[in-house]
C-alpha cells in the first residue's frame, strides 16, 4: 500500500467529483498539444518547401497567393505570364540569376496538380531522387510524386486524361487529347513534390491548344491527334517550331539545357511563374531586382522567405489567441482540481487524522494530497494528449483533401514534454494548499470533533 | 509498560486538567471510568502521543514520549501504540484488508498478510476481508477496529468509548474478543469508558473526577 496506490484509491473512490477536473484538464491539455502539432507539421512543411527559392516571379496579384501557389501548390495561380516576359530572365547569362524553372500551372489529375516544368525542378532545387522509372522525356510523359502514386494507384505504363483545373471536378477533363503517361515515379521526399505530377511545359501546352483550337499551328495539331507520343512524332512535332539541335536533346540524359532553349524560343506561348534563384543573395542588386520587376515589368516578383514569415505572423495572431485559450482552460481546470481537493478534506477530515494515528507523519499526509493533484494531471495530460494526437490523425483527411497536404498525429513533439511539465506544475499549484491544510490537522480535535 | 506521573493540560487558562497517575504492567488491564468532562478522552489522547502534556511525563515501553521529535512520535505511535476509537474510522475508499495492510505500511512493518487473516479470523469477521467498510455492521466495524489496533502487535492498546455505540449483545461481544485478543497477545489494554456495563468486567479500576 503505497502512497500512490492510496492516492489513486482515494481519487477512484469517489470518480465522479474529479471528473470535471479531468475533462476541463484534457481540453486545455489536448488544445495546446493539438496548437503544437498543426504549427510544427505546417512550418516543417512551408520550411522544407522553401528548397533555396529566392525569388518567385509571376503574373500581378498577391505576392503570397503568387507563393502559395508556385511553391506549396496550396492557392490559386495570380494568372500566367508569356514567355516573352519571362525569357529576359532565363538567360543563363544573366549577372544576377544563377537559374529560373518554369513552372505551368492550371491542370490536375483527381485534385492532384500537373505541373510543366524542366529537370532543374527536381534535380537541383528539391533534390529529389527517382523511386522507379525515370524522368520525363518526351511530351505527355509525367513523373509523379511518391504520394500521387500510392493514393491514385499509378504505376509505371499507367495513363490518365488530365482535368482543366485545380479542383477535382471531372466536367472539365482533356479527355479528348492523348492521355498523360507515366514514365517514372519520385520517392517519398517529403517535400511539395510527393504531391504533384511533373511533366515538361510543352505537355501542358499541348493539352490545351488543342482545346482551344491549336493556336500552336495546324501542323502540330495533326501529328498529335496520330498516335501517342513516340519518337519520330515528337521530333517532326518540335520541327515545326526550331530545327536547330533538337534530335540530341532527344535522347540526352542532360535535358536541362536544351528544353529551356525550346522554352525561350516559344515566345507566343505562357507559363504560370519562375523560381529563381541568385548567384549571390547577399548582393545588393539582387535585393533591388525584385523591386525593379515590380516597377517596371507588368509581372510581379515575391521573395518567399519575407512572404512565408508574413503569413507566420499572421496565423501567429490566431495560434496565440488559441493557446492563451487553452492555457486559460488548463488553468481554470488547476482550479478546479483545487477545489475538488478542498472540498473533499472536510469529509475526509476523519481519515487524515486516522492516519497520522495509524503512524502516517505530516509530510505523508502532505505528499498523499500532493500526488492526488500529480495524478489528476498526469492522467488529464494523457488523456489530452491522446484526444490532440487522435484528432489529428482525424483532422487529418480533412486537411489532405483541402490542401493536399500530409499531417500525422504519429508524432511527438519536444516540447509535449514541456507540457507535460507544465501539467504537472500546475497539478501540484493546485494541491499544495490542500496539502498544507491536510498536514496540520489537528488529530486530537479533529477525532473528538466527530 | 505504561506509566503517567503528574499529568497535566490545559485548553486555556480557566480549565486546566490535572489526572492521576497510571502505573500499568505489561499484559495488565485497566478500566479508566469517568463521566463526561471528566477529561477522559483528554487523557486518552495525551496518552497516545495525540497531544502533547504540558506537565508530567508518559512513558511507554521505558520511552518519554515527550522526548520524540514530532515524526519520531507519528512512528513510535505507528509501532506501539493501537487506538480504538468510540466510532470506527476507516480509509473509505479501502477495502478491509486494505485498511489492515494500511495499517501496518504506515508503522513501517513488514507485511504480513496472513497475520490479517488470522486477526480477522479469530476475530470471527475473516470472511468480510474483502468488503468495503461502509458495507459493515457497527459491531463488525469495531471488531475490525480491534484488528486494526493489534496488527502492528503493539506494546499497547488504548480504547476509547469502545462499546458506547453498541447493544448489549455487541458490547459484550466486542469486550470479550478485546480481552481476548489482548490476553493472547500479551498486550497492555486501557479502556477509557462512561459504559457502566463494564464496571464488574475488569479488576483494575481507575476514577476520574469531574473537573469542568
Amino acid at each position: 500500500m503505497n502512497s500512490l496506490k492510496l492516492s489513486w484509491k482515494n481519487l477512484t473512490h469517489k470518480p465522479l467529483s474529479m471528473l470535471l477536473s479531468l475533462v476541463l484538464f484534457a481540453l486545455g491539455v489536448g488544445l495546446i498539444s493539438m496548437l503544437l502539432l498543426l504549427d510544427k507539421q505546417v512550418q516543417d512543411k512551408f520550411d522544407k518547401n522553401l528548397a533555396g527559392i529566392d525569388l518567385v516571379i509571376g503574373a500581378k496579384g498577391s505576392p503570397l497567393q503568387l507563393i502559395l501557389s508556385s511553391m506549396y501548390h496550396i492557392d490559386s495561380p495570380t494568372g500566367n505570364i508569356s514567355i516573352k516576359e519571362a525569357r529576359p530572365f532565363m538567360n543563363p547569362k544573366h549577372p544576377l540569376i544563377k537559374s529560373a524553372i518554369p513552372l505551368s500551372i492550371g491542370d490536375s489529375h483527381k485534385g492532384y496538380r500537373i505541373i510543366g516544368t524542366t529537370h532543374e525542378y527536381v534535380d537541383s532545387l528539391y533534390r529529389v531522387n527517382i523511386g522507379t522509372g525515370k524522368l520525363w522525356v518526351e511530351d505527355l510523359e509525367v513523373t509523379i510524386g511518391a504520394t500521387v502514386a500510392r493514393e491514385l494507384k499509378l504505376s509505371i505504363g499507367s495513363n490518365f486524361h488530365s482535368a482543366h483545373g485545380l479542383g477535382t471536378d471531372e466536367i472539365m477533363m482533356h479527355d479528348d487529347v492523348d492521355a498523360f503517361k507515366v514514365v517514372g515515379i519520385f520517392a517519398e521526399s517529403g517535400t511539395v513534390v510527393d504531391q504533384l505530377i511533373l511533366t515538361n511545359p510543352q505537355s501542358i501546352w499541348k493539352v490545351h491548344d488543342h482545346d482551344h483550337g491549336g493556336e500552336g499551328g495546324g501542323h502540330d495539331h495533326g501529328h498529335d491527334h496520330g498516335a501517342t507520343a513516340e519518337h519520330d512524332h515528337d521530333d517532326h512535332d518540335h520541327e515545326g517550331h526550331d530545327h536547330d539541335d533538337h534530335e540530341g536533346h532527344d535522347h540526352s540524359e542532360h535535358a536541362t539545357a536544351t528544353p529551356r532553349k525550346a522554352l525561350t524560343d516559344e515566345v507566343d506561348k505562357e507559363i504560370t511563374s519562375l523560381l529563381v534563384k541568385y548567384r549571390n543573395n547577399r548582393d545588393w542588386r539582387s535585393l533591388n531586382l525584385a523591386r525593379n520587376i515590380d516597377e517596371n515589368t507588368d509581372l510581379k516578383a515575391a521573395n518567399p522567405a519575407y512572404e512565408i514569415n508574413h503569413l507566420y505572423s499572421m496565423m501567429g495572431v490566431g495560434t496565440e489567441a488559441l493557446t492563451t485559450l487553452a492555457w486559460i482552460i488548463v488553468f481554470v481546470s488547476g482550479l478546479s482540481i483545487f477545489i475538488s481537493l478542498f472540498s473533499s478534506l472536510k469529509e475526509r477530515r476523519y481519515e487524515l487524522a486516522l492516519l497520522r494515528v495509524m503512524g502516517a507523519s505530516r509530510v505523508k499526509v502532505f505528499s498523499l494530497i500532493i500526488l492526488e493533484g500529480l495524478i489528476l494531471a498526469v492522467l488529464g495530460y494523457l488523456i489530452g494528449l491522446g484526444l490532440s494526437h487522435l484528432g489529428m490523425e482525424l483532422l487529418a483527411g480533412h486537411l489532405k483533401a483541402a490542401y493536399q497536404y500530409n499531417f500525422t498525429g504519429k508524432i511527438f513533439l519536444q516540447k509535449e514534454l514541456y507540457l507535460l511539465a507544465g501539467a504537472l506544475l500546475i497539478g501540484f499549484v493546485a494541491a499544495v494548499i490542500p496539502a498544507i491544510q491536510a498536514s496540520r490537522t489537528d488529530i486530537s480535535k479533529t477525532l473528538t470533533e466527530s | 509498560m505504561l506509566q503517567a506521573e503528574n499529568i497535566q493540560f490545559a485548553y486555556d487558562e480557566k480549565t486546566k486538567l490535572q489526572f492521576p497517575d497510571i502505573h500499568c504492567q505489561k499484559g495488565e488491564q485497566w478500566l479508566l471510568l469517568g463521566q463526561s468532562g471528566s477529561g477522559k478522552t483528554t487523557l486518552l489522547h495525551l496518552l497516545g502521543g495525540l497531544m502533547k502534556a504540558q506537565e508530567g511525563h508518559i512513558k511507554i515501553a521505558d520511552t518519554d514520549i515527550a522526548t520524540l521529535s514530532a515524526s519520531q512520535l507519528d512512528h513510535f505511535r505507528g509501532r506501539n501504540i493501537g487506538i480504538i476509537f468510540q466510532k470506527s474510522h476507516f480509509v473509505r475508499a479501502l477495502t478491509v484488508e486494505e485498511n489492515l495492510v494500511l495499517a501496518q505500511d504506515l508503522a513501517g512493518i513488514k507485511i504480513d498478510r496472513q497475520r490479517i487473516k488470522v486477526l480477522l479470523d479469530r476475530l470471527n469477521i475473516g470472511h468480510k476481508l474483502q468488503a468495503k467498510t461502509d458495507a459493515l455492521s457497527i459491531g463488525e466495524q469495531q471488531r475490525v477496529a480491534i484488528a486494526r489496533a493489534l496488527v502492528n502487535r503493539p506494546k499497547i492498546i488504548l480504547a476509547d468509548e469502545p462499546t458506547s455505540a453498541l447493544d448489549d449483545h455487541n458490547c459484550d461481544e466486542v469486550i470479550r474478543l478485546l480481552e481476548q485478543q489482548a490476553k493472547e497477545e500479551a498486550v497492555t489494554l486501557l479502556i477509557v469508558t462512561h459504559d457502566g456495563r463494564l464496571k464488574n468486567k475488569f479488576d483494575h479500576q481507575i476514577h476520574l473526577q469531574k473537573q469542568l
